[in-house]
């Protein structure tokens, strides 16, 4: 559905290099052809009408994480939303929110893959290897399902209230992909690593109002990921106080 | 000056997986224009090749099978011991990643499922749903984390620095400072993906230029058979996006405007599971002779995934589903979903040995970018990301190897002269006046139009003079801005000075093969032709500066070329 012959964009333009120069919005008209997504806009903008202008981009298929921003006060990735179904020929495009700003749609992650990892975000083993693969069942791997299709992209991140009082905050991506290993049948990480987030600055900070759900590109549910966890915190602290857990030491 | 043992240019598959073998013993600096995890392999989807035998249908498999089935993909132009060596290993690889956490999807024993594929006797593709790219690309990034691997991100490499007998490291920018870096190591490795955006229609992501084969070829290293080209049976209309052969190994049919599953008439036995280089033939005959359907988005056939019913596309095809619905607002449960070829994945690169070495010593190439060759004419479905994961590792193993007899140093002064040269050189690029997309446009709309699907002297000949007036026209490429940090402009105008240089390998070896092999089909020369053309094709950058054309032999162990019928 196309609603207007040309669509205004109202991209707001930083450059960090450039000492005190505040953030401003500039104007760019782009014309509306059918099928014309948010990122085949900024790419049409950058090649033709301001080469200077920077955005992050690369599957143009909603896979690599690469385009999170903020459209009309949404956060989306560009690649994957259609200009038409932002309703209206005037677009707003921010950076992500919490973080901060490399030059225009250009955010700094740093902080983010710092949280990343910070859970150790990988399968810890303790068995060895069998000669073949791990046996899991088809039922143990849908457990992890919904957190493997993360892709990174910090769109939860950007919209967390908690990060934008607290950066000290893990954040929803950082849990949710703990969450992957701790629910994963073969990981074998002791209990006690749980210790690592029960703090407000871990599963204890969520507000548990759903905005990463509601951000997230891929249908992740990061809040389920820090129940699990709490849930899992909980029952090792009743285990660890019966004297029932096994890596107490 | 930065310094390591060994240089990684690449942060996908074939890249993480040496810096994973390599790190422990080494210092390794791992040089990526992207995050990692952004790299092109992230959006494989179907899966990967080996002989497992899970399968109730594929329990009589062998990697010697898997090895017959490639080679015979490959229209006999790969060469056999190296896809021996692959099949063999592939067993070994697929297990080692699911131990490092890869979440497989599992059957009902609890082991890795395989579906069938394209060209493969057996079903032996490993898949976890299809997202297979995604699930293996986050397990090595995630082993890589594990092990501290030192990452350069959004660094991005402007040349390889080599004098006539070894390479130095190389030259890189620093994107988001904008500085001008050398970087010294006895041991690089180019790990740096295909180059699909050579092409106009392509499935490959933005970042798919080509660059590192291009910059191994200005440094005097040949590539190798460049002309073949896969062209994917199925993207997505208007935006080329991939649909995987999992559609069709799950049992999707290939259906025209008459409602016909064509592929009958063409490969009987195979049906839709015959070989990409002949599926999307047929494909573009089927639309040539008029039975293609008419879209406001351009012409396509129907890939109908209706009959698999929707709690198998839900489960087995949940990516495929989604970007139907969010791209072109079609659910393949209710409606087919409309396709056409497009340019895939590039079979020729970086000519490499089976232990990854080039001719340049200390110089290695392993993945997309390189051919060792394993594809010959025409890829497998489910052997692009089993040539990461084998020739990643190998590289460990050779590299090690070399840097235990080498005792040369790299040369500071040689990499010290030539950042000069690029600061002066992108000083100079800054002042031109034409603008770098309306190049790249061009040489996207000539590959496509005349080096595709279907090609002939004329048309062929066409490409090799257009690009070298676009070659002259880079020349008086500009750009809107001076400044080096996070210049995105600046990086196509670099990127497309080597695109130029890999599209002019590409259309040369397609003008000077006269015959048809695999995905190079001559219209003009329509049989394969073995007494005069079963050979590799080497292209290399002459004294003058124009390309050298050389040819080099297959080798041939233990399966004769017979005639490919499916």
């Amino acid at each position: 559905m196309i609603s207007a012959d040309t669509y205004t964009f109202k991209i707001l333009r930083y450059d960090r290099k450039r000492n005190g120069e505040a953030p401003r919005f500039f104007s760019y008209c782009v014309e509306a052809l059918p099928g014309l997504t948010v990122l085949s806009a900024l790419l049409k903008i950058r090649d033709e009408l301001d080469g200077t202008l920077a955005f992050r981009s690369s599957c143009r298929s909603a896979v690599c994480g690469s385009c999170a921003m903020v459209m009309n006060g949404k956060i989306e990735l560009a690649c994957r939303t259609q200009v038409a179904s932002l309703g209206g020929d005037r677009i707003v495009l921010e950076p992500l929110p919490n973080f901060e700003i490399i030059k225009d749609l250009v955010v700094d992650m740093a902080p983010f893959w710092k949280m990343y990892e910070r859970v150790k975000p990988w399968l810890i083993r303790k068995s060895p290897e069998p000669d073949k693969e791990l046996p899991q069942s088809e039922a143990e791997r849908e457990r992890i399902d919904q957190f493997v299709n993360c892709i990174l992209c910090a769109a939860c991140y950007g919209s967390c209230p908690v990060l934008a009082r607290d950066p000290e905050y893990l954040g929803p991506a950082a849990l949710a992909k703990l969450a992957r290993f701790t629910l994963d049948s073969r990981d074998e990480r002791p209990a006690s690593f749980l210790e690592t987030v029960n703090n407000e600055k871990g599963v204890w900070g969520c507000d548990t109002v759903f905005r990463c759900i509601d951000a997230c590109p891929k249908d992740v549910r990061p809040t389920d990921g820090i129940v699990a966890l709490r849930k899992d915190l909980v029952k090792y602290k009743f285990k660890k106080l019966l004297g029932m857990a096994k890596d107490e030491a | 000056m930065l310094q390591h043992d060994i240089i990684i240019v690449g942060g996908g598959l074939a890249g993480l997986r040496a810096a994973v073998g390599l790190c422990e013993q080494y210092s390794v600096g791992l040089f990526t224009k992207v995050h990692p995890i952004r790299s092109h392999s992230i959006a494989a989807q179907g899966g990967v090749n080996a002989a497992l035998g899970n399968n109730p249908e594929g329990g009589d498999d062998t990697w010697q099978k898997h090895a017959f089935d490639t080679i015979k993909g490959s229209d006999y132009l790969a060469d056999q011991r190296a896809v021996e060596i692959m099949c063999q290993d592939a067993l070994e690889v697929v297990y080692e990643l699911e131990h490092w956490g890869c979440p497989f999807s599992r059957s009902d024993e609890g082991a890795i499922c395989q579906r069938p594929f394209g060209g493969a006797g057996f079903p032996r593709t490993c898949y976890s749903a299809d997202l297979t790219g995604h699930v293996l690309l986050n397990t090595l990034y995630e082993r890589a984390v594990s092990k501290g691997v030192a990452i350069y991100e959004e660094w991005h490499v402007l040349a390889l620095a080599a004098s006539l007998e070894r390479c130095h490291g190389i030259i890189a920018l620093d994107f988001q400072n904008g500085d001008i870096v050398p970087v010294q190591a006895a041991a690089t490795l180019f790990a740096t993906g295909g180059y699909g955006r050579v092409f106009q229609h392509s499935t490959n992501a933005l970042i798919n230029t080509g660059s590192g084969i291009g910059m191994a070829y200005q440094a005097s290293v040949p590539l190798k058979d460049m002309e073949f080209v896969q062209f994917h049976p199925t993207g997505l209309i208007g935006t080329n996006i991939l649909i995987s052969e999992a559609a069709r190994g799950e049992g999707g049919w290939l259906t025209n405007s008459q409602g016909e599953r064509f592929m009958q008439r063409y490969a009987p036995k195979a049906m839709e599971l015959a070989p990409r280089d002949i599926v999307s033939r047929c494909i573009r005959q089927e639309m040539d002779e008029g039975r293609g359907l008419e879209h406001p988005l351009g012409k396509y056939i129907n890939l109908d995934l209706r009959h698999l019913g929707e709690e198998r596309i839900q489960k087995r095809l949940p990516g495929i589903r989604s970007l139907c619905k969010d791209f072109i607002g079609v659910d393949p449960v209710k409606d087919p979903i409309p396709i056409m070829p497009c340019q895939h994945y590039s079979m020729g690169g970086i000519d490499a040995n089976d232990l990854c070495e080039t001719r340049l010593p200390g110089f290695y190439a392993a993945g997309e970018c390189a051919c060792v060759s394993v594809h010959g004419a025409n890829r497998l479905g489910g052997n692009s990301l089993l040539d990461t994961l084998v020739f990643g590792k190998r590289a460990v193993r050779s590299i090690a190897e070399y840097l235990q007899v080498n005792t040369i140093k790299p040369e500071a002064t040689l990499l010290e002269e030539l950042a000069r040269q690029w600061e002066r050189k992108l000083a100079k690029l800054a002042a031109g006046k034409e603008r770098p997309f309306r190049v790249q446009t061009r040489l996207g709309e000539t590959m496509s139009d005349n080096v595709g699907i279907f090609r002939e002297k004329q048309a062929l000949k066409q490409a090799v003079e257009d690009i070298v007036s676009l070659k002259e026209e880079y020349g008086r490429v500009g750009l809107t801005s001076a400044s080096r940090h996070m210049n995105y402009e600046l990086l196509n105008a670099l990127e497309l000075e080597y695109m130029l240089e890999v599209a002019q390998a590409i259309a040369l070896g397609a003008y000077q093969r006269e015959e048809s092999r695999g995905a190079h089909y001559r219209r003009d020369f329509p049989k394969r032709n073995d007494p005069d053309w079963l050979k590799h094709t080497l292209v290399s950058k002459g004294k003058d500066g124009n390309p050298l054309l050389s040819f080099s032999k297959v080798e041939i162990t233990n399966y004769q070329p017979m005639e490919r019928t499916y």
